[in-house]
């Protein structure tokens, strides 16, 4: 969708007013181009004089909205397949999908992402059936969708540590000579605010910046690295940890699906020119626990959650499309009636989801075997065969 | 498929094992819709309302409001097609108990009698053992490995095998592998590897894990079980063991290996002093004799040992310093008794303990030590059983021995060597006359008990030891 190349943007003065309504919130600098209400700002600028603006189809908007629905409603599918036993574990990105829908819709298809866990909205924008990380939540495989044909990489784990992937794996772009002009590539790599007190990040900054590699550091700061808030990872906003790196940081509303694609796609379109590396903190809010075994009760409260349920992205961008016409009841209806089927078929084929046989753990730890691969596999299968009326 | 669903307690988290029922937010009768919250469970991490798996009928809730459920166990039943008129005869056989189903599917054996009062049905699946620390029941019925009912389809099959001796303790390969009724051997790899090193044959063990699996204690333990447990045709089988250089290596692990470490520790670090007095236990024997003659303790079994503790225990209250621990900066003297009793058994040295045996009548105190002394035995002290003793008695007098210099345990003061009781010449009233006599060792930690108090709780229990009406009467 939104092959309009909406993401206009032009250098402004730096003179230029900023949002009046993030300043009058008392909030740093916020980009933003839909408020919680649903009122369009035609376009908002950034710290560095960058003017954001999104110029979408009715289609394009609609197309949007569908998106932040239905991978709100995947998400819960998976959470309540958790909970009845389905799967091992989940993080939910419940409040997160305007940030995730939004970045991942400024990509390119030559763009590369890296990222964390928690990345379901931008697996789904890049066309990776939500099936494929429930078989590793699941435990029935490692998640097994190819990097290099979706341009997705696998889930990591490891705090942070995709940041250190994703700079390499830029570094590499820009010595191939994929830079440099408008179908160059970028790459992202998404982290938290945890992450950003991880030396694996901050060392991803440093090679970077001097490498002027093309990549969008994108940060969901969800507000909590697990239960620790984020007066405890830093003292100044995090989008200005990247001047000290050398590099543009920009924050921008991440509970806004418009302004998170129009800073996306501008950072993107920034490295794929080899103009190098930027950093956005998407400024948002996890609404669910860290993942299935968190209770997020015990360190934060009642009111701090309403007042974000308040910012949700769904119901302003829903409050737009109703304002502006662009949408009516019979299209929510039919997104919702949709997102359940999807769900309904999500579950389904996450019950039907066959046992691996123990024995292929041994498939794919080297393309091309190794012979005591081989013997281990040979044991491991003589072992398994001494049960007595065994299937395996 | 059944139309009755049986919905059991996930693994909320990452490895819990169980959780706690908050709040039923539905009740027998109500039509529920697919992930329709149905339950709050609190768990060691978090407390997390279950949405329905299915939707229907809710049938039957197995657990109330409070209770503690095991993982794997099954909480709620829902009837999934509740337009579909009565139930059938058929599939109410398994409700509202849970089915045998559902409890294969967690491989847990259902311990019978276990009847919860207040339940729907009430009975409660034996959830002690849940294994399943995985991610949620599984669809089909899960393939039936042996079980801990298995097990005794194994001593059943004992005949078989060489020796009839209890089968956790013999090393000896048994050849007719097939005497195990229930199928594979269940071990995990590094047991069976640990196994393999040992030289243990794991179709002769039988487990005290899980199911009936064999665990690393128990090869452990058949490893260095001594020879008593093989045929008593002693010298060939020794022979067997040692090699062209005629010597044996033998592995240090298990109860050698903790022996050995605490023996170590202790000698080192405590110094330690002997002390030795023998007494005339003539009166004391024959106290025991009347004492067996009396109705109410004519099952109890009266050892010379019960007297030798209840002395002990008399002692330690007249001189509560020797029942004490030396910490580094402190000295913490204990106002309870626990009371280890040194054991010679197939796995090695023990020292299980009776708990604050200072408390119990004599009665209970010979009640504790039979059950001590079969428990260990059997093989089937605890790791509780054999921690926080505070002193000790060894009694090596069953060895035939007149007695010894024991080591300390690591944290106790005071251990007492109880040696053989023998028909002496002794000089008894003026005349040398065949008499009942023993040797008592005491050792002691010098940093505490100086010569002075160690020699004064030796006399005490001597004394003790040679009248005990008399001191029973002068000390109580």
């Amino acid at each position: 969708m939104a092959k309009g190349d909406p993401g206009v943007t032009s250098r402004g003065r730096r003179a230029a007013p900023r949002s009046k309504r993030a300043a009058a919130a008392g909030e740093p600098e916020l980009v933003q181009l839909l408020t919680p209400d649903g009122e369009r700002i035609e376009s908002a600028l950034g710290p560095d004089g960058t003017e954001y603006r999104v110029d979408f189809t009715d289609e394009e908007y609609r197309g949007l909205y569908r998106d932040l629905v239905l991978v709100r409603k995947l998400d819960a599918e998976a959470t309540a397949l958790q909970r009845q036993g389905e799967l091992g574990l989940w993080a939910s990105l419940l409040g997160q999908e305007a940030a995730q829908v939004g970045s991942g819709r400024a990509l390119r298809t030559q763009d590369m992402a890296f990222p964390t866990y928690r990345e379901h909205g931008v697996l789904y924008c890049r066309g990776i059936d939500p099936i494929m990380p429930l078989g590793l939540f699941r435990g029935v495989d490692q998640g097994g969708w190819d990097p290099n044909e979706f341009k997705f990489n696998m889930y990591t784990i490891v705090i942070g540590a995709q940041t250190l992937h994703a700079t390499g794996y830029a570094m590499g772009v820009a010595m191939d000579g994929k830079t440099g002009s408008d179908d160059g590539e970028a790459v992202i790599a998404y982290f938290g605010d945890g992450a950003t007190s991880q030396g694996d990040v901050n060392e991803a900054f440093v090679w970077a910046s001097v490498f002027n590699a093309p990549l969008v550091f994108f940060c969901q700061n969800n507000q909590y690295a697990i239960s620790e808030p984020l007066e405890r990872q830093t003292r100044v906003p995090l989008y200005r940890r990247a001047g000290g790196f050398g590099f543009p940081g920009v924050r921008v509303d991440g509970n806004d699906v418009l302004a998170s694609y129009a800073v996306t796609r501008h950072a993107l379109d920034t490295a794929r020119h080899g103009q190098g590396p930027s950093l956005i903190e998407a400024y948002t809010y996890r609404m669910g626990a860290h993942t299935t075994s968190d209770d997020p009760t015990r360190y934060r409260i009642a009111s701090e959650v309403e007042a974000w349920r308040a910012k949700d992205p769904i119901a302003r961008m829903k409050a737009f499309l109703t304002k502006q016409q662009i949408a009516d009841e019979s299209f929510f209806t039919e997104i919702d009636e949709q997102a359940k089927a999807e769900s309904v078929h999500l579950r389904e084929r996450v019950l039907a989801m066959p046992n691996p046989e123990p024995v292929t753990m041994f498939d794919h730890v080297y393309p091309n075997g190794s012979p005591e691969l081989d013997e281990q596999r040979a044991q491991f299968t003589k072992y398994m065969e001494s049960f007595e009326g065994s299937a395996h | 498929m059944s139309r009755i669903k049986e919905f059991n307690l996930p693994d909320l988290g990452e490895g819990l094992t169980e959780g706690e029922i908050l709040a039923w937010l539905v009740k027998v009768g109500d039509v529920i819709e697919l992930n329709q919250p149905i339950v709050e469970v609190e768990t060691a991490k978090a407390a997390v309302e279950i949405p329905a798996k299915w939707a229907g009928q809710v049938q039957a809730i197995f657990h109330p409001e409070g209770a503690t459920v095991e993982v794997g166990t099954p909480i709620i039943a829902i009837d999934t097609d509740p337009g579909a008129g009565p139930i059938e005869e058929s599939t109410t056989a398994g409700l509202p108990t849970p089915s045998a189903a559902s409890l294969a599917a967690v491989e847990i054996a259902p311990e019978e009698g276990m009847v919860e009062p207040g339940l729907i049905g009430g009975a409660a699946p034996g959830g002690r053992t849940a294994v399943l620390v995985g991610y949620g029941p599984r669809n089909a019925p899960a393939k039936r490995r042996p079980r801990k009912g298995v097990v005794p389809t194994q001593a059943a099959a004992a005949p078989v095998q060489a020796a009839p001796v209890p089968a956790p303790v013999s090393p000896a390969p048994v050849v007719n592998g097939t005497g195990r009724a229930g199928g594979p051997v269940l071990a995990k790899p590094p047991v069976r590897k640990l196994a393999k090193d040992l030289g243990v044959d794991l179709a002769a063990l039988a487990g005290s894990g899980p199911l009936g699996s064999i665990t690393r204690e128990d090869v452990q333990r058949a490893a260095s079980a001594p020879a008593a447990a093989e045929p008593l045709t002693v010298a060939a089988p020794a022979a067997a063991n040692f090699g062209a250089d005629r010597e044996q290596r033998i592995p240090v692990k298990g109860v050698r290996k903790l022996t050995a470490e605490n023996m170590s520790r202790s000698a080192f670090t405590a110094p330690h002093v002997t002390e030795f007095l023998t007494v005339d236990v003539t009166r004391a024997m024959k106290a025991l004799d009347r004492l067996r003659e009396r109705r109410e303790w004519r099952d109890v079994r009266v050892s010379p040992l019960l007297l030798v503790a209840k002395a002990v225990l008399l002692a330690v209250k007249r001189h509560p310093m020797v029942n004490s621990t030396w910490a580094g900066d402190e000295i913490v003297v204990k106002d309870y008794v626990n009371l280890g009793i040194a054991a010679a058994t197939e796995r090695g040295l023990i020292v299980p303990n009776i708990k604050d045996a200072g408390r119990l009548s004599l009665r209970e105190l010979a009640d504790a030590l039979t059950a001590l002394v079969q428990t260990a035995k059997a093989g089937r002290t605890s790791p509780a059983d054999m921690s926080g003793g505070t002193l000790t008695i060894t009694n090596v007098g069953v060895f035939g021995v007149d007695t010894g210099t024991p080591i300390l345990p690591p944290g106790e003061s005071a251990i007492l060597a109880f040696g053989a009781v023998r028909e002496l010449p002794w000089v008894h009233k003026g005349k040398v006359k065949p008499r009942l006599v023993t040797t008592l060792g005491l050792s002691f930690d010098h940093r505490i008990i100086d010569g002075e108090l160690g020699s004064k709780f030796l006399r005490d229990i001597g004394d003790f030891l040679a009248d005990p009406e008399a001191a029973l009467l002068a000390w109580t």
